[in-house]
């Protein structure tokens, strides 16, 4: 019987598996999908956040100071990017310049002391390129950028050296709790595990209600769509630029990535749907033109891909954590675009709630580091070394070792989206003209959803 | 290669092993250049012919009707014979120019850096993605470029799908048509969202033989598939929209340069093509670096890069004997109402180099093309064409020209529609 099960491979279910496999839980991960971060997770803006503009004393900022410090901490041992580019909270208008006293404040409240103001002529010479309707800006130098997939193969390579089962393509679709443990019924048969976490992110609500008769809050998925432009744009721009942010989201935030192009986005946008996230020519023309008034370089920069993700968002702002000792069940739900920095932070908070419940491990004395690829531009990447075979996308330059690696392991690729999300094959330029069909023949029998539908003849 | 892999110079160094870089580097051994090296980032050489696996290929070139891979395997057999020296999966990474060229290459044994003299670029032309033309919808598995569906079928033996829609009616469109019949697959419907389709209409025969209804004025306005394409929604100019089952969508066209190396490397670039700019002797903004076939100008045939390809050649032959005039001095060319490219971008004074400029227009149009220079009319010649229809101009009558010359559709029969009666 496993310890805990923990629903979902998101950004927070593989944080969190990872955190209670070191500490000696034995863990079972349970994915719906058939890779890693398959929902909400796969489609974010790949920032570091600080905490800056959180709301002060809130669980959601401790968990992204805590995630932030912890990535830190652990990143090179994993073998993991940071793009330092610091951001500015860039005004526009007179209001909005109003608005920077708050947000200043409300910085140095959340313990970010290191952000200061910066006048037109100031952002001018940081950034060359930005319009000069920037009238001023907060400077938030710790503000970085990510690869927002990465990160999580590795925790869950982690995890998975050192015990913990992760099934993909395993949906929980009932379950019977005896007063001691769970009995979970999958999609691949039963299970008993002691404690489940919920991480479930689109469907969190629907897995209380499944399983706990209940649940405490709704989710309202928000749907947040995005250009990436020509690696050409990356040039035009070093900080991220980050608007004055709305109730609702942090707005339109235009982005270096670590893959060296420049992201425009997202939207927000609230749906029904929790599975299907479209993206909406008009919408995406918005964003283009929105980046062409913050860079108006960008007017003629070719744009590479498009892509729309969605967030768990729910009826309420903060994070919907919550535990229900009688059941032995802990509800990490309503994790929206923060989650990506908090995502370790809240793993180490769910854990002590874990441990409020009474339950104590023995924490692994010497936990081994897995190294994963790097997909970042400015480090060396797989095609700088010989013995690679050939280069099979050669906008992102992904070699055919990188390809096969990627498709063995301990954690292969279980469909096209995780391959592309694990080796970059694909997501260039010219989205596969060169190629899709190479890879169709590489990863033949490996995914649920094959490239090809059948043989030529 | 027995020569030490890690530093290599050369006279000439092509970059692309295409029809236009394969004949620029065969025609520049046949007239002397003692060391010419193609490389090529695929494993193959051949470039987009490869993939092809139908006629009509090499008519002009070998006299004789071939397939694309029987066409591409001659020309490398001609430039292995000259004398080239072709080094595949070796993918150009960055070209400095400061002093000399030097060109830095991935391959997988090892780093490569070679010096060369002079430098082609003949990286060539690819479809526009779905994604730059931002087409709304799902993004399931099953949506491709005909570029990616020719490697399927005829290099990997598979089907990417069985029941696609066709996007476009450009002449890489018909091609698709039967490739799609070389692997049983029945697209559902081609579509052209102007009222009439690119190639000429006389080749729209094909789809009809071939049982594809061919829709125009007819928008694809949503993909719709979880994982792989389940339907299209499509959206005909009286409003209606309307939803077609389907696995697949192959958008085929609109071609653009492959010029990201061209960009890195710091190359004037043209907004109308999207490749480098050049003057009548295919030099680039760095004159000792020069380009060939669709590079220049998206996106022309095999035969005409080829052709185009052994005409560089010479030029690169002659800069080196030092037979070139200076790059200085040079007038601008450039496109005026209702044109969208002019190839060359610029002319230096002395004459020479290409016979004539190549142009493409916007829309269909039938008027008078007008040189304009200085606000005097210099030029004028009648033209009837559509989108993506090569339209040549003889350059020998603007070797005098002192100043910019504008190339401009006259006004009153700027985009003459001809009637939809025409249409199918």
């Amino acid at each position: 019987m496993a310890d805990v099960a923990i629903v979902g491979a998101g950004a927070v279910g593989s944080a969190m598996a990872r955190r209670f496999t070191l500490e000696g839980a034995r863990v079972i991960l349970l994915e719906r999908g058939a890779d890693l971060l398959p929902g909400a997770s796969k489609g974010n803006s790949a920032i570091l956040h600080t905490g800056f503009d959180a709301p002060p004393g809130s669980v959601e900022l401790s968990c992204m100071q805590a995630g932030y410090a912890e990535y830190l901490a652990v990143r090179e041992s994993f073998n993991l990017p940071l793009l330092e580019t610091g951001a500015m909270v860039v005004a526009w208008s007179e209001t909005e310049r109003m608005a920077l006293d708050q947000i200043e404040a409300q910085a140095r409240t959340n313990g970010i002391g290191n952000v200061r103001r910066l006048s037109a002529a100031e952002i001018r010479a940081r950034e060359p390129e930005l319009s000069t309707c920037a009238l001023e800006a907060l400077l938030v130098p710790g503000e970085h950028v990510i690869d927002p997939w990465s990160p999580f193969l590795a925790y869950l390579l982690q995890a998975k050296a050192h015990g913990a089962e992760i099934s993909f393509r395993t949906e929980v679709v009932a379950g019977h709790f005896d007063g001691q443990a769970w009995t979970l019924k999958t999609s691949r048969g039963e299970l008993r595990a002691r404690t489940v976490i919920n991480c479930a992110g689109l469907y969190g609500d629907r897995l209380d209600a499944r399983l706990l008769g209940a649940a405490s809050f709704e989710i309202r998925p928000r749907k947040g769509q995005f250009v990436v432009f020509d690696k050409a744009a990356a040039k035009l721009l070093k900080t991220i630029i980050l608007p004055v942010p709305s109730e609702r989201t942090k707005g339109v935030v235009l982005t270096r990535t670590a893959f060296g192009n420049l992201l425009v986005g997202p939207t927000a946008e609230e749906q029904e749907d929790r599975e299907r996230a479209t993206v909406e020519e008009e919408t995406l023309r918005m964003l283009i033109a929105k980046a062409g008034e913050m860079v108006p370089a960008l007017a003629h920069m070719d744009v590479t891909a498009v892509y729309a993700g969605l967030r768990p968002a729910t009826e309420e702002k903060p994070y919907r954590i919550s535990v229900h000792p009688d059941r032995n069940w802990i509800t990490v739900g309503g994790i929206r675009s923060t989650g990506l920095t908090a995502s370790l932070g809240i793993a180490r908070h769910v854990y002590k709630l874990y441990e409020e419940l009474g339950n104590r491990h023995t924490a692994i004395a010497a936990p081994v580091t897995p190294h994963v690829p790097n997909l970042a531009e400015y480090l060396p990447r797989d095609w700088q070394a010989p013995g690679y075979g050939e280069i099979v996308c050669h906008c992102e330059m992904v070699t055919r070792r990188e390809i096969e690696q990627a498709l063995s392991g301990p954690i292969p690729a279980g469909d096209f989206g995780g391959l592309r999300r694990r080796t970059r094959c694909g997501m260039g330029r010219c989205q596969g003209f060169y190629c899709n069909a190479q890879i169709a023949a590489l990863t033949a029998g490996r995914f649920a959803s094959p490239l090809a539908v059948g043989d030529a003849a | 290669m027995s020569a030490p892999f890690d530093v290599r110079s050369a006279d000439v160094l092509v970059v692309g092993a295409g029809p236009a870089g394969l004949s620029a580097a065969t025609r520049l051994r046949n007239i002397g250049v003692a060391s010419v090296i193609v490389v090529e980032r695929e494993l193959q050489a051949g470039g987009i012919p490869r993939h092809c696996g139908h006629p009509p290929f090499g008519i002009r070139e070998f006299g004789r009707v071939l397939t694309g891979p029987a066409y591409a395997r001659r020309l490398i057999d001609r430039a292995v014979n000259s004398g080239v020296e072709l080094m595949l999966g070796c993918a150009v990474v960055a070209i400095d120019y400061a002093e000399d060229i030097i060109v830095t290459c991935a391959s997988s044994r090892g780093p490569l850096t070679i010096i060369a003299k002079r430098v082609i670029l003949a990286t060539g032309a690819r479809e526009k993605p779905r994604s730059a033309r931002l087409v709304s919808g799902d993004r399931p598995i099953g949506v491709l470029n005909t570029g990616a569906l020719q490697e399927y079928v005829y290099l990997q033996h598979l089907a990417p799908f069985r029941r696609p829609l066709i996007v476009g009616t450009e002449l890489v469109a018909l091609s698709s048509l039967l490739t799609c019949r070389k692997i049983g697959a029945h697209p559902v419907a081609m579509i052209e969202s102007r009222d009439r389709p690119t190639v000429r209409r006389l080749s729209m025969a094909l789809p009809r033989l071939l049982g594809v209804p061919v829709r125009y004025k007819t928008h694809l306005a949503a993909i719709v598939g979880k994982s792989r394409i389940e339907a299209v929604t499509l959206l005909s100019a009286d409003g209606t929209l309307e939803d077609v089952a389907c696995d697949g969508v192959l958008f085929t066209g609109g071609f653009q340069p492959e010029a990201a190396l061209a960009r890195s490397a710091g190359l004037q670039i043209d907004e109308g093509t999207g490749g480098p700019t050049i003057d009548q002797f295919a030099r680039t903004s760095e004159p000792r670096i020069f380009a060939a076939g669709n590079i220049l100008h998206p996106v022309e045939t095999a035969g005409w890069s080829w052709r185009e390809g052994r005409r560089i050649g010479e030029f690169v032959s002659r800069d080196l004997d030092g037979q070139l005039p200076p790059p200085r001095g040079a007038i601008q060319l450039r496109p005026g109402t209702g044109i969208r490219y002019v190839v060359p971008q610029r002319l230096v004074p002395g004459g020479g180099g290409f016979d004539h400029l190549q142009l493409r227009a916007k829309a269909s149009v039938s008027g008078a093309l007008i040189a304009d220079s200085g606000g005097k009319q210099i030029g004028k010649q009648p033209l009837k064409s559509a989108p993506e229809r090569r339209i040549l101009v003889p350059l020998a009558g603007f070797a005098e020209a002192k100043e910019d010359i504008t190339f401009g559709l006259n006004e009153p029969d700027f985009e003459t529609i001809r009637s939809d009666a025409e249409c199918v």
